[in-house]
């Protein structure tokens, strides 16, 4: 929800996204995303010299008095439809919508695993541009949009940072020992939207999530996170069993 | 079917992309003949997805906005067209994917180095503290008495063995730490081909000296 300044950019096709800037929230940061036509009306648009150190960058306001939102979240299924427009047709607006989106994000995801500013710029480039280029590959019956970026922004910093390469199955190879009964579990799962995963994790207590943030952006072994948290490793052991199970349950109730 | 799985938390730490590469390598081996810890290993992936995208937003600068987009035209894309896949007769069925792209070459035409009973070939040996090995246990045989420094992961790819009372077959994984004294005897019908990865860093926690993990549905 945003009621404050916003800015977005123009690019040769038209708006590719709006900057929204929340200063009550978050300061000036703010993040990417791109409103429908209808959703700009009454807003006064800024040329761009005006925006402070603006390059492309357009500035526009409510209209005075206001009590206007401008909705700017994307939602699960926007972001399938997303993927699929690049996969099927290289729509270049629907890309950009999915990199304002994600590329926040996926730089975060670095800085958060010890990439300094400009390696995190580098990655987010690269597994952007990965994304683009691996776009006909996405299947939204197999993982979401989010799980689907996430795997590849954790391969790409394993293969540039770590510089090791990522073990992984081969879902073509004649070796693998196919899913002959699907279980109920997998079916659930394949109907499942990220949102239902992300409320499902804001509903656990702070120690069960903060050691799930821990094992998946720290870089940390288990062993690691008992270290770092001075706890036994039984106790994070137990959490991320207990987290998991919690998840596990939240979900096939909402499944 | 493989009845003894690695412990949950090892395949979070696959999908997270925190487990070191030799132990990826074991964890994706199994997960290969594994449907079972596959949804698993899924199940955490999605767990990723979710906490990405409640990470939080940054500002990502225009100027890689404008590289990536400057770059869209010529990035070509990849179509999914499999990679060439050997037939099943051509195939070393025993090696899935990845290791067999880590190998390049059937079992029998590996550098072999025959240590006692047991031959070992060696790979992997850029990483510090930790050994990564195929093992050929001859049939019927027993490797000599041993512990490990740290915790060691076998993984049978053909035949089996059997470790104080307990046998494991093909896709089975054996976890084994400091305590662990053990000998294991390779079944008397055919070799046992292993992957075996040794951590010296890594230490198995909790009252059990070996660990093994029949599969427990969280």
């Amino acid at each position: 929800m945003i009621t404050d300044v916003h800015s977005f950019s123009i690019q040769n096709e038209g708006i590719l996204g709006v900057r929204a800037i929340n200063r009550n929230r978050r300061g000036l940061s703010g993040s990417w995303a791109l409103p429908k036509t209808s959703e700009l009306e009454g807003f006064r648009i800024l040329s761009p010299g005006m925006a402070l150190g603006g390059n492309s960058d357009w500035f526009i306001r409510p209209p005075m008095n206001s009590t206007k939102d401008l909705q700017v979240e994307i939602k699960a299924e926007d972001l399938t439809a997303l993927m699929e427009a690049v996969a099927a047709h290289k729509d270049k607006s629907s890309f950009a919508r999915l990199f304002n989106y994600f590329a926040p994000k996926v730089r975060a995801y670095m800085l958060r695993l010890g990439a300094d500013a400009g390696a995190a710029d580098d990655l987010v480039q690269d597994v952007m541009l990965t994304v683009w280029r691996r776009a006909p590959q996405f299947d939204p019956a197999k993982a979401g949009v989010g799980t689907w970026i996430f795997t590849i922004a954790r391969n790409r910093r394993i293969d540039v940072i770590r510089k090791e390469r990522r073990p992984e199955i081969d879902p073509n190879d004649p070796a693998l020992v196919a899913n002959d009964a699907p279980s109920a579990d997998a079916a659930l799962q394949q109907k499942r939207d990220q949102s239902s995963v992300r409320a499902a994790i804001s509903e656990l207590p702070e120690a069960q999530a903060q050691i799930l943030r821990l094992a998946f952006f720290e870089d940390l072994s288990h062993g690691e996170i008992a270290n770092e948290l001075d706890l036994p490793l039984g106790t994070i052991k137990s959490r991320i069993r207990l987290a998991t199970e919690k998840l596990r349950t939240k979900l096939s109730e909402i499944g | 079917m493989a009845k003894f799985h690695p412990e949950p938390e090892m395949l979070m730490e696959y999908a997270a992309g925190s487990a070191s590469e030799p132990i990826s390598l074991v964890i994706a081996t199994h997960v290969a003949v594994c449907p079972e810890c596959r949804s698993r290993v899924a199940e955490y992936e999605e767990l990723g997805g979710a906490l990405l995208e409640d990470i939080g937003d940054g500002d990502v600068d225009q100027r890689v906005f404008d590289k990536v987009f400057s770059q869209l035209d010529a990035a070509t894309p990849e179509i999914c067209e499999p990679a060439a896949q050997p037939t099943e007769e051509e195939a070393d069925l025993r090696i899935p994917n990845p290791l067999r792209s880590y190998l390049g070459r059937p079992l029998e035409d590996l550098a072999w180095k025959k240590k006692g009973p047991v031959e070992e070939f060696e790979f992997l040996t850029d990483c510090p503290g930790v050994t990564t090995r195929l093992l050929k246990i001859k049939s019927g045989k027993a490797m000599p008495r041993h512990t490990h420094e740290g915790m060691e992961l076998t993984l049978v790819l053909a035949g089996g063995f059997t470790d104080q009372g307990l046998h494991f077959g093909r896709g089975d994984i054996e976890v084994a730490d400091t305590q662990t004294d053990h000998a294991p005897v390779a079944d008397e019908r055919e070799d046992c081909y292993c992957l075996a990865v040794n951590d010296k860093r890594l230490r198995l926690t909790g009252p059990l000296s070996r660990f093994v993990n029949p599969f427990i549905r969280l």
